[in-house]
């Protein structure tokens, strides 16, 4: 019998029941909620007089709504404001652990769950949020689930699922300067395209994700979803288990041993197979920008803006055309010479300590270019935001012209009052670059955090490496 | 949930590959703690020519006269035809709500995304996998056919077209079960309330640090 994948290690632990077609119940040990997708499902529980499974497994948190500016005044628009007043009385109401809009605590879901030590290795994690594979950089298996399976988790503490299959993707050697995990993401998708990852489970391997940080392993498995997998996966090693000694939720003394001692297991066994396979040569990865309106619609900061005729298929084709009308782009024009008008950084995807970190490197004693409208840094939680002040990052990003922000998901989505105007071109260290996602008619290029600082202070799109 | 047997519905064809669940329902409608009232927003940003908002009446809106679900022709379809990647980005169930409350009850598309797909069972929506080159002739076939049918057989695992040519499906057999029957899954998987019972005390041994409170 050949050996186990780390996924066929974590789905084995949390099998339930299995049909005789392979329809599994599978356990859920962490469902972190937000304001957004669980709203419905509260009602359903309501309705049939149903109770939360085990109240205590779930965690919530107000992030996609929320304001980042001047938060004591509360939530300006009533329809948000009705979401997160939704989300504190069903908390109240069914006994589940919420971090309040103005708690410390509080940030984007995917940034607390492991800054607290809600997320752990081994566990099974599911949100309402596609971006939850984020999670499986710490060895968990985590994936995004919709608003019906909100519900089915909060009563039943499982989810109905059928085994995906198991994809490797191995990225080798050394990256070079100014090379980052979201380049590396960006780059995968380039390579495999959005529906790539359809129908598997991710495992990221190799010298160069084993080199990476666990900040820059969560941005990689946050990008799963953007290359079509539900989960994305990192081995455990030892700067997995550091990281989550003395957090607050993780496990304390001879608890902690007994953990740590489990997590070493969690690893491909060496002669595991895996359904599919990909290599990248890490030497060969370059500062990414996407150029259109998918994240697979993407070339090298020394590259050009592709020309339709040159579409591997018809389909495509009409793709890149449509994605060139929408972003105002040219066929055949170097990326450096794309002019932006506003800077984000931040998001589930980049706004970590590290990330913050790499970007005001970039603008320290800088200031941003006059086109630039507006520069907006959004720390993804309440501690990241004061660690980064401790460290004097919000100090060096305002001195540079850039806003500081309260922490959320903010121009990401743009579902609180942060958005582009139509027609805005933002460098953005966020994940889809679809339409109309950041604001109706606003144009996304999706870069790294040092990137997106770079344009920031250039005006357009610069190659850091040059720096 | 509404079953889904038989359905003989008019077609309508999306033809753009990967079209994301953000362009099937924008985020500003993702605000509303209801789960209906979606459809009049679904595919918002091409369907109407001006920006729409939650809570704003979308009567007397600048229709986009060359998005496809705008011509009358296509009035009270139910199957979608798309592209490939259907449903890609994010999670949000509000994307099915509001092709559900549209009137879609099936779309075929050479491949979906794998948490849009899930979702749409949730909601009595039925996505069809077909071959690629076989979507591609449906498209050519409903666009130059006007008051285009196809009738969806799930017991059968069948597509017909109109002119009587069959084509079969491959649906997974649990979620065939549930849809054909408007089964409720929370209420199928309470019945296995003792297993999972039983696997909490095994793993409250095994691995004790993931239940404390």
């Amino acid at each position: 019998m050949s050996g186990r994948t780390l996924y066929d290690k974590l789905w084995d632990a949390h099998v339930v029941h299995v049909e005789p077609d392979g329809t599994t119940l599978l356990y859920i040990d962490r469902h972190l909620v937000h304001e957004v997708t669980s709203p419905q499902a509260f009602e359903g529980l309501k309705l049939a007089d149903r109770k939360p499974w085990r109240a205590s497994s779930a965690i919530a948190v107000p992030d996609h709504n929320v304001p980042t500016t001047d938060r004591a005044s509360g939530i300006a628009d009533p329809v948000s404001r009705l979401q997160v007043e939704t989300l504190d009385a069903n908390c109240d109401e069914f006994g589940i652990t919420e971090f309040k809009m103005n708690d410390i605590r509080q940030g984007i879901v995917h940034v607390i769950g492991p800054e607290e030590g809600l997320t752990l290795p081994g566990m099974t994690v599911v949100c309402g949020d596609s971006h939850t594979s984020t999670h499986g950089a710490f060895g968990a298996l985590a994936h995004g689930i919709g608003t019906s399976e909100v519900e089915h988790v909060l009563a039943t503490q499982c989810l109905v699922q059928k085994k995906s299959k198991a994809l490797r993707i191995s990225v080798n050697g050394e990256l070079g300067k100014g090379v980052t995990a979201k380049d590396v993401a960006l780059a995968i998708i380039g390579e495999i395209g959005t529906a790539g990852g359809t129908g598997y489970a991710v495992e990221f391997a190799g010298s160069a994700i084993r080199g990476l940080s666990m900040e820059g392993r969560m941005t990689l498995c946050n990008m799963a979803i953007e290359a079509g997998a539900r989960a994305g996966m990192v081995a455990v090693d030892d700067k997995t288990i550091e990281y989550f000694r003395g957090r607050p939720y993780a496990p304390k003394g001879e608890l902690w041993d007994k953990a740590v001692e489990y997590w070493k297991t969690l690893i491909s066994d060496a002669d595991a197979k895996f359904d599919a396979e990909v290599v990248l040569d890490a030497a060969t990865i370059k500062p990414e920008v996407t150029w259109g309106t998918s994240p697979e619609m993407v070339v090298s900061i020394d590259g050009k803006v592709p020309d339709p005729a040159e579409a591997p298929s018809e389909v495509k084709r009409q793709d890149w055309e449509r994605a060139l009308q929408y972003m105002g782009l040219q066929a055949g024009t170097p990326i450096e010479q794309i002019r932006i008008d506003k800077v984000f950084i931040g998001s589930c995807t980049n706004s970590r300590i590290e990330d913050l970190r790499e970007a005001a490197a970039v603008v320290k004693g800088k200031h941003k270019a006059a086109n630039v409208k507006l520069a907006m840094v959004v720390p993804g939680s309440g501690l990241v935001k004061q660690q980064a002040e401790e460290e004097g990052l919000d100090k060096i990003f305002t001195d540079a012209g850039f806003e500081w922000r309260e922490p959320g998901c903010s121009m990401c989505l743009a579902m609180n009052a942060d958005r582009l105007e139509p027609g805005e071109r933002c460098a953005s260290t966020s994940n889809r670059n679809f339409e109309g996602r950041q604001g109706a008619g606003g144009r996304t290029h999706l870069v790294s955090p040092a990137m997106a600082a770079a344009a920031g202070i250039a005006g357009h799109f610069i190659d850091v490496r040059n720096l | 949930m509404k079953k889904f047997e038989r359905l003989d519905g008019l077609v309508v064809p999306l033809d753009r590959a990967n079209v994301d669940t953000d362009a099937i329902i924008p985020k500003q409608f993702l605000k509303s703690i209801k789960r209906s009232g979606f459809g009049p927003n679904l595919f918002d940003e091409w369907r109407y020519l001006d920006v729409g908002e939650p809570g704003k009446s979308n009567h007397d809106r600048p229709l986009n006269p060359d998005f496809v679900l705008n011509r009358p022709r296509y009035e009270g379809a139910s199957v979608m035809l798309a592209r490939e990647n259907f449903g890609c980005g994010s999670s949000r169930e509000h994307a099915p709500w509001a092709l559900e409350d549209y009137g879609f009850r099936a779309i075929i598309a050479p491949s979906f995304a794998d948490i849009f797909f899930n979702n749409c069972f949730k909601n009595g929506i039925l996505p069809i996998v077909l071959d690629a080159a076989v979507v591609d002739r449906l498209f050519r076939e409903c666009e130059a056919n006007e008051g285009y049918a196809l009738t969806i057989d799930l017991d059968k695992q069948t597509v017909t077209t109109p002119t009587g040519q069959v084509i079969p499906f491959e649906v997974d057999e649990g979620r065939k079960y549930r849809l054909f029957n408007g089964l409720d899954d929370i209420g199928l998987t309470l019945l296995q309330s003792g297993k999972i019972k039983t696997y909490e005390e095994r793993r409250k041994t095994e691995a004790p640090w993931l239940f404390a409170q």
